[in-house]
C-alpha cells in the first residue's frame, strides 16, 4: 500500500523554534478535497501524520475521502514510519529532512514561512538545489504534488567519516 | 614593585596568547604534538543532530584513539544513551579486532549546558562562566590530546579553557571543530567563536570555505 508521511518534526524536543500555525496550516493544506485527489491518483491510500503540539486534528468525516487518514503526535522513532512511507512531506527541520533521505524516500519540503532567515532552511534549500527533493510553499503543494517525477531525484548519499579520519590521523601523527 | 611584576607576566601571557593564536591560524600547531603512541580524545556531546554527526565521526577515528572522553550536558540523557550504543559497538569491533587492552577505556563527564536555545544574553555570560570554572577541573584532570567538537553551546567554554591550557604551557590539547552538516551558509554562534581557536576547523559545504578560508573541506563528512 502506498502511504504518505506528513512530519512535523523528527525530534519532540527542540521545539521552542518551530512555530505550530504554519504546520496546521500545512496539515490543512494536506487535507484539501483537491490535494487528496490527487494524492488518491497517485496511488496514495493512506496518509499518515505527526501533528506534533499542532492545534489542528484532521477529522475524517467526509465520506468521499478515500484515503485513511491517520494522525499522531509524537513518537519515540518515527523511522520506521518513514521507511514504510511512499513519501514524506516534512517542514525543513534538518532532522526530519536527513532521516528522510538517509531512508532514501522522496521528499517534498514545504517551506515554513515561519522559520524564515532560520538556519534550518539552509540544509534543505541546498539538497533541493542539488536535486534531492522537492520545495515549495503551502500554496504551491498542489502543483508540486500533481507535476513531481520521485525518479528524477539524485539519491543522496551521505558524506565520508572516513575522509575526515584519514585527515586526524595525518595531523596526530598516526599511523 | 609587585605591580611592575603583575604587569610584566601580563605582558608575557599576552605575546604567549599572540604567539599561540598566529600558530592555530597557520596550522602549524602539530608541531607542539609529540608523536605519541595512542591519542586521548575528549568528544564534547551536544544534542540531537549534533549528537548523531559526532557520534558518527567518533565511530570513523581508528584504534588509536584512546581513552575516550565523553562530555555530556547534565540535562541530556539521550545523548547518554547513544553514546553508551557506540561504546558498544567499538568494543564488540575491538574484541574481533584484538585491539590493545587499553582501547576499551572511555568514560562519560558530565557539565552543566552553558546556552539554552533563546537564553538572554546576560543569563548566557553568566552561566558560561560558570561552565568555564567546571571546564578547568574536567580538562586538568584529563588533559585530552585532542578535543573534537561540532557545535553545541558547552564544547566554547571547554575549548577556550583548553586553549588558556596551552598557553600557559600546561597541555597542548589540539582542538579539531566540525561544523554541522545543516550550516550551508553561515557558521553557528560557536562556530563563529572557535574559527580562531580552533586548530582545525571542518566545514561541510563549499560556500563556507568560500567564505571562511582557513577552514578544512573535505566534502560532506557525515549523513
Amino acid at each position: 500500500m502506498k502511504s504518505l508521511q506528513l512530519l512535523y518534526e523528527t525530534r519532540s524536543n527542540n521545539k521552542r523554534e518551530f512555530g505550530t500555525t504554519s504546520f496546521d496550516q500545512l496539515v490543512e493544506t494536506v487535507i484539501t478535497p483537491e490535494v487528496l485527489q490527487i494524492l488518491s491518483g497517485r496511488g496514495y491510500e493512506k496518509i499518515l501524520i505527526q501533528i506534533g503540539k499542532g492545534d489542528f486534528q484532521p477529522v475524517q468525516d467526509d465520506t468521499h475521502v478515500e484515503q485513511i487518514i491517520e494522525y499522531y503526535r509524537y513518537k519515540e522513532s518515527i523511522e520506521s514510519d518513514i521507511r514504510e512511507a511512499s513519501l514524506v512531506i516534512s517542514h525543513a527541520g534538518a532532522g526530519s529532512v536527513l532521516e528522510t533521505l538517509r531512508a532514501r524516500k522522496p521528499l517534498i519540503v514545504v517551506i515554513n514561512e515561519n522559520l524564515m532567515g532560520n538556519h534550518q532552511m539552509e540544509l534543505a534549500y541546498q539538497l533541493f538545489q542539488d536535486g534531492h527533493l522537492y520545495y515549495c510553499k503551502c500554496g504551491t503543494l498542489k502543483e508540486t504534488l500533481a507535476s513531481m517525477d520521485e525518479g528524477q531525484l539524485i539519491p543522496f548519499c551521505g558524506g565520508e567519516p572516513a575522509k575526515f579520519a584519514q585527515f586526524i590521523n595525518r595531523v596526530m601523527g598516526v599511523m | 614593585m609587585i605591580l611592575y611584576i603583575i604587569l610584566f607576566l601580563l605582558f608575557v601571557f599576552f605575546i604567549r596568547t599572540i604567539i599561540i593564536l598566529k600558530r592555530v591560524q597557520c596550522n602549524n600547531s602539530n608541531s607542539l604534538v609529540a608523536k605519541i603512541p595512542f591519542v586521548k580524545v575528549m568528544a564534547i556531546i551536544g544534542s540531537g543532530g549534533h549528537t548523531s554527526e559526532i557520534i558518527q565521526l567518533i565511530h570513523s577515528l581508528s584504534y588509536t584513539y584512546y581513552p575516550r572522553i565523553y562530555v555530556i550536558a547534565s540535562s541530556d540523557k539521550m545523548s547518554q544513551d547513544k553514546v553508551l550504543e557506540l561504546e558498544q559497538k567499538l568494543q564488540v569491533h575491538a574484541t574481533q579486532q584484538h585491539c590493545k587492552e587499553h582501547y576499551q577505556e572511555f568514560c562519560i563527564e558530565k557539565i552543566p549546558r552553558s546556552r539554552e536555545v533563546h537564553q538572554s544574553w546576560i543569563t548566557t555570560v553568566i552561566s558560561t562562566i560558570y561552565s568555564i570554572l567546571h571546564s578547568v577541573p574536567l580538562l586538568l584532570r584529563h588533559k585530552p590530546d585532542m578535543i573534537l567538537c561540532n557545535g553545541p553551546g558547552t564544547c566554547v567554554p571547554v575549548c577556550l579553557v583548553a586553549f588558556f591550557l596551552s598557553v600557559i604551557g600546561m597541555k597542548k590539547s589540539t582542538i579539531v571543530y566540525v561544523e554541522s552538516i545543516c550550516r550551508v551558509q553561515t557558521l553557528s554562534l560557536s562556530g563563529q567563536i572557535l574559527y580562531y581557536f580552533a586548530d582545525y576547523f571542518f566545514v561541510q559545504w563549499p560556500q563556507l570555505k568560500a567564505r571562511y578560508t582557513r577552514a578544512t573541506y573535505l566534502g560532506l563528512l557525515v549523513n
